[in-house]
Formats: structure tokens, C-alpha cells, sequence
């Protein structure tokens, strides 16, 4: 039952992760109907951001009290400003040209982009794993099955998920980015800026992107320069798993898709998590293409 | 020498589409494989032998996965997977793990068939989503089959896969340690490769991928039975794969998981997109020059630096950037490929 428990928190932190990575896919995909292949890569870019502002904050090992705040605080906005300055960089770059193109395209591009970002993350901090502080002090919850990161970083996700849902169903900005992905020609019509909205989701994703990041580097303490391309094939999954471009959704299919690799790894493996958690990815999309929470859309003609 | 070859190749492939008459064309296609088939003999060493031979195969995987994008317009990410399963079932049916020794002939001919009833499998649920899902999909089976060939470790030697594959021969004559007779063979490979899918793209099934490509919906309401067209693309290319997985392992010796992963599935989705997806001659030239850049280009780019301007770096740690930057810059600038087909 113990371990039971140990399991159940594994799967749901590392599902909260998931889920943060899975909303800029849904976002993204939501109103350019692309799959942002480079976003993985942005959130791994967002876990070498945070070791960089922990080690000029000289921070080394667990931090108390204001500066534990403090250092929490500047890593999550500094790690979400510099990925969501990114993401729109690879949109103006790498997809916006491309916006009229056939639809494989900028999917094409958007796999170069994130062998790009690989490689240059490579260069920067090599090849190896590299090790992020244990910022946070570890307490624990419910019996000792939660440690503090643990819970901080299911919060962190939900109370992310709540912010997105209220922005994008009762904002201004959230109103016309649901106008720009309903259609782009009819949203220009009554005077939406397609171009900025689409910039500013590109923005949202990544910001998103740079908090899973973060949260990902402190509550594992180590990142490397590949750990987008598998996490982000799993968050994919789990955005699909819950219904492309449906925000609650991502973060039901990220949790699904966290506990369904720890406990995979429990119960049979760590090496059949993957081959889990893709043959899920091909049953969805066999089974039920529209997800968990998806409705049923008919494609654009 | 090897330089020498690569231009020549190069240029042959350039000029075939630019040759008016289909009577001329033969012939330069016959002028210019003579030399093909003779430059390993004038140039004896087993590095350009190695080198040739490669190429090769990756020319023959190139051919065959044009048939899946080019031609059908199916993104397939996992290519490798096929090639994967090629190489494995030489691995597994001709070496001591199960001490199954059948003939490299046999197999060869086998591959075929047997990556294409994997292409099916993996195809006939998954070809009626939309391209782009179809993409994630196959990459997807593409990263589970070598992480399954590595996790049955009893089958499949685990990570370390499994050494010393069985050397072929030849009417009782053994290939030995020279690559000469696998270059042969994946020159017969691209060959065939090149003459069925020229051949196919002018047939029923080829126009119907065409319309499929251009314009799915109306394709199917043309009266095209698109799944059916699909799942050939699917088992054809495949097959190709397969087979070229065989060379690879035979070539090698051996086989472990870590050969197969996405980054070569990228390699030869990005040397399609560097010469142009759909155009056989573009295919050609795209990936001859992406395993020239790997295999010679870019040694030869370390010395340099290192003799010229006294920096020693390495090169080749910049794969992945290159992929990527051909993979943008192509799809912004030439999305057609370097040279482009003139419409018909």
C-alpha cells in the first residue's frame, strides 16, 4: 500500500509536468492547427534557464524562508519570459512563412527547429545529464507519500490550468484567439490581429513550456539537453489522450499519462514505459482520435 | 577519387529529368552506371568501398520512403522501424543467438515481404487519421520497435544487440570482409528501387497517390479507394526498408537497438526534403549528398580547421543542427528541393 502511495504521488507530480508541457501543445495546435514539434525543446530550454538563474542567485542546495520565495518567484517568471520569447522567435521564424503552405510543411520545419534547439542545447551544457540544485526543502504530506515538490508541482499545474482556462474563455485575448482558430479570414473581418494573436498564444505556450521546465529541473534536480523529445512525445500524447486543443482535457490526459508510466515502471519496467505509454498514443488516435474530453469536428475542407 | 564519383553521380541525376527524349535518357542512364559499377575497382580501398556501399543503402531507403511521402504525401516519421526490423530478422535468423544459420539469400528475399505485413499492421488502423497525427503515429511505432528489440533481451541480445551475424556468400564463395559485394547489391537495390517506383508513379495506383497527396478529400470522391492506396505506399516502401535492413546488418555483423532510433528517420525524411519529395532524381542526389556530408565531408572539414586554423573541432557533433537547419531552410526557401521537377 506503501508503495502504492510512493507510486501515486510519482505518477501524478510527473503527471503534472506532462500536463503543463500537453497545454502549449493544445494551445498551439488549437489555433494553427500545427504540432509545435520544437515545444519539448522549449521546455528543456526552460529547465537549463532555471539553473542558470539558481547559480547567479548562488544558490546550491534547499533555500528557507524569503528566499525560497524569492528564488521560486525568479526562476518560474524568468524561466517562462525567456521560453515564451523563444516560442515567438521559432513562430516568426519557422512557421508564420509557412502559414499558407501545405500542412506538412511547417510540421517539417518544426522538426528541424527541434533538432536545432537540441543541438544548440548540446553545445551550451554537453552532452551528459547535468545536475539542478534541490531548491526545495522536503517536508511531507499525507502520511510522508507527498513531498513538498511534489505537491507544489500538482498545484503549480492545476492553479496553471484554472489561470488558462479563465484567460482564454473570459478575456478579451481569449475571445480572439477562440476567433482566430474558429476561422483566421472571418477573425480578421471584424479586426482581430490574426498575426499577434497567434504571436501571443505562441507566447502563452511557451511561457507554459518554461514553467514545466522549471518545475521539472527542481523537482528532479537534473535536465539535459534531450529530455524535451521524450517528455514532449508524452505530453503530446497526453494532449491528444485528452482531446486536442481542450485545456482541461490536457491536464486529464497529462495525469493519465503520468501515473500510466509510473506505475509502469513500477509494476513491469522503466523500460516499457515509453512502449506504454505510445501504444496508448496509437489506440487513442485509433480508437477515439478526438480524446477523452474532444468533440467531434469534422475536418476543415 | 570518391569526390570525383559523387560529382559524377550528381550531376548524372541532375540531367536525367532535363533529357527531353525517354530513348536518350536510356542511354545516359546505361553511359553513366557503367562507371558506377567500376569506380570501387579503379579506387580499390575498403574505406571508399565502405563508403560507396552505404550510400547506397541510404540511397535505396531514400527511394523507399519517397514512395510513402513523396508520392502518397503519408509523413512517415518511423521509417527506421522498418529498417530495424530488416536488420533484425538477419540478426536473429542468421547467428549464433538461436543458432539458426539461414541463408543471407533467403532472408534478402523474405525482408521484403516481411517489413511490408509490418507496414500493413501499423497502416491499416492508423492510415485514415489526418497527416499530421498520422506523422506522431508513426513515430510513435518508430521509437517502440528498437526499444522492444532492446527490452527482449532474451530474444534480442538487449542493448548490446546481437555480434557477429553470419557472413554471406555467394554460390559457396564467402563475401569475407570486403564491402565490394554489399555495394553491388544495394546498386541492385537502389535499381530496382528507382525502376519500381518509376514505374509506379505513371501507373493507376501511382496517379491515384498523386491525387491523394494534392487533395485527399477530392481523391476520394473521385471514386480512389484511399485506404487501399495508402497501405500500399505503406507496404511498399516498407519492403524497401526491410530490405536495406538486411544489407545493413550483413554489412555491419551486427545489430543493436541503438541504429534504428528517430534521428534516422529524420536523416532520411531530410534527405528527401533536401532533394525534393517526390522527385526520383532529387531523392538520389539528396541523400548522396547528406552521406557525403556525414561520412566525408565533414572529417575532412575537421582536419581542416584543424591544420588551417589550428581549432580542432568535431564536426560531426553538429548533425543534428545540420538535419534541422536543411529541414528549415529548405521548407521556407525550396520546398520543392534543390531541383525542382518540372511539371509534366
Amino acid at each position: 500500500m506503501h508503495e502504492f502511495g510512493a507510486q501515486l504521488a510519482n505518477g501524478l507530480a510527473l503527471g503534472a509536468i506532462y500536463a503543463l508541457i500537453a497545454l502549449g501543445y493544445t494551445m498551439v495546435y488549437g489555433i494553427v492547427e500545427l504540432i509545435n514539434f520544437a515545444h519539448g525543446d522549449v521546455y528543456t530550454f526552460g529547465s537549463f534557464i532555471t539553473l542558470v538563474i539558481l547559480t547567479a542567485l548562488g544558490i546550491t542546495g534547499e533555500a528557507h524562508g524569503v528566499l525560497l520565495v524569492v528564488a521560486v518567484v525568479v526562476a518560474l517568471l524568468g524561466s517562462a519570459l525567456a521560453c515564451g520569447v523563444l516560442a515567438i522567435l521559432i513562430e516568426r521564424v519557422a512557421y508564420r512563412p509557412l502559414r499558407n503552405a501545405p500542412r506538412l510543411a511547417p510540421l517539417i520545419t518544426a522538426i528541424g527547429v527541434s533538432f536545432i534547439l537540441e543541438n544548440a542545447l548540446q553545445l551550451w551544457k554537453g552532452p551528459a545529464p547535468i545536475t539542478v540544485p534541490a531548491l526545495i526543502p522536503n517536508p511531507r504530506f499525507l502520511g510522508g507519500t507527498f513531498s513538498l515538490a511534489q505537491v507544489s508541482v500538482i498545484v503549480l499545474a492545476v492553479v496553471t490550468m484554472f489561470a488558462l482556462q479563465f484567460l482564454v474563455h473570459r478575456t478579451r485575448l481569449g475571445m480572439q484567439m477562440r476567433a482566430v482558430a474558429q476561422d483566421r479570414d472571418a477573425a480578421a473581418l471584424v479586426g482581430i490581429d490574426a498575426n499577434r494573436t497567434i504571436a501571443l498564444t505562441f507566447l502563452i505556450a511557451g511561457a507554459l513550456a518554461g514553467i514545466a521546465g522549471m518545475a521539472s529541473g527542481v523537482y528532479y534536480q537534473s535536465t539535459w539537453f534531450l529530455n524535451g523529445f521524450g517528455a514532449g512525445l508524452k505530453s503530446f500524447t497526453a494532449a491528444v489522450l485528452g482531446g486536442i486543443g481542450n485545456i482541461a482535457g490536457a491536464m486529464l490526459g497529462g495525469f493519465c499519462i503520468g501515473l500510466l508510466e509510473a506505475f509502469t515502471s513500477a509494476t513491469i519496467g522503466g523500460q516499457w514505459a515509453n512502449v506504454a505509454v505510445f501504444t496508448v498514443l496509437i489506440a487513442v488516435l485509433v480508437i477515439r482520435p478526438n480524446g477523452l474530453l474532444g468533440t467531434n469536428l469534422p475536418d476543415k475542407l | 577519387m570518391i569526390y570525383a564519383y559523387a560529382a559524377l553521380a550528381i550531376v548524372a541525376a541532375v540531367l536525367i529529368d532535363r533529357f527531353p527524349s525517354p530513348r536518350l535518357r536510356r542511354i545516359v542512364i546505361v553511359a553513366l552506371a557503367i562507371p558506377l559499377l567500376l569506380v570501387p575497382l579503379i579506387d580499390p580501398s575498403e574505406a571508399t568501398r565502405n563508403l560507396l556501399a552505404d550510400a547506397s543503402i541510404y540511397v535505396a531507403l531514400a527511394l523507399g520512403l519517397n514512395i510513402v511521402v513523396g508520392f502518397a504525401g503519408l509523413l512517415d516519421l518511423g521509417y527506421a522501424a522498418f529498417f530495424a526490423i530488416g536488420a533484425y530478422a538477419y540478426g536473429m535468423l542468421a547467428s549464433p543467438q538461436f543458432g539458426l544459420h539461414i541463408p543471407f539469400w533467403v532472408i534478402l528475399l523474405l525482408a521484403g515481404p516481411l517489413a511490408a505485413l509490418f507496414g500493413m499492421i501499423l497502416g491499416a488502423p492508423t492510415l485514415r487519421l489526418r497527416g499530421d497525427y498520422l506523422a506522431i503515429v508513426t513515430l510513435g511505432f518508430g521509437e517502440i520497435v528498437p526499444q522492444i528489440f532492446q527490452n527482449l533481451t532474451a530474444y534480442t541480445g538487449g542493448p548490446n544487440g546481437i555480434p557477429g551475424l553470419d557472413v554471406p556468400s555467394f554460390f559457396g564463395k564467402s563475401f569475407g570482409a570486403s564491402a565490394l559485394p554489399f555495394y553491388y547489391l544495394a546498386l541492385a537495390l537502389v535499381a530496382l528501387a528507382i525502376f519500381i517506383a518509376g514505374n509506379l508513379r505513371a501507373s493507376r495506383l501511382g496517379r491515384a497517390w498523386l491525387a491523394i497527396r494534392d487533395d485527399e478529400l477530392a481523391a476520394k470522391h473521385a471514386g480512389i479507394d484511399t485506404t487501399r492506396a495508402k497501405l500500399a505506399a505503406f507496404a511498399i516502401g516498407a519492403s524497401f526498408s526491410g530490405c536495406a535492413g538486411v544489407l545493413f546488418a550483413a554489412k555491419l555483423g551486427l545489430v543493436s537497438p541503438d541504429l534504428f532510433g528517430f534521428q534516422v528517420s529524420v536523416l532520411i525524411v531530410s534527405m528527401l526534403v533536401l532533394g525534393g519529395m517526390g522527385n526520383l532524381s532529387g531523392v538520389v542526389i539528396g541523400s548522396l549528398v547528406l552521406t557525403m556530408l556525414n561520412s566525408a565531408i565533414l572529417p575532412q572539414a575537421n582536419m581542416l580547421a584543424a591544420t588551417l586554423l589550428h581549432v580542432h573541432v568535431d564536426l560531426s557533433q553538429y548533425h543534428f543542427a545540420i538535419y534541422g537547419v536543411i529541414l528549415v531552410a529548405m521548407m521556407l526557401w525550396r520546398p520543392s528541393g534543390l531541383i525542382a521537377r518540372r511539371a509534366r
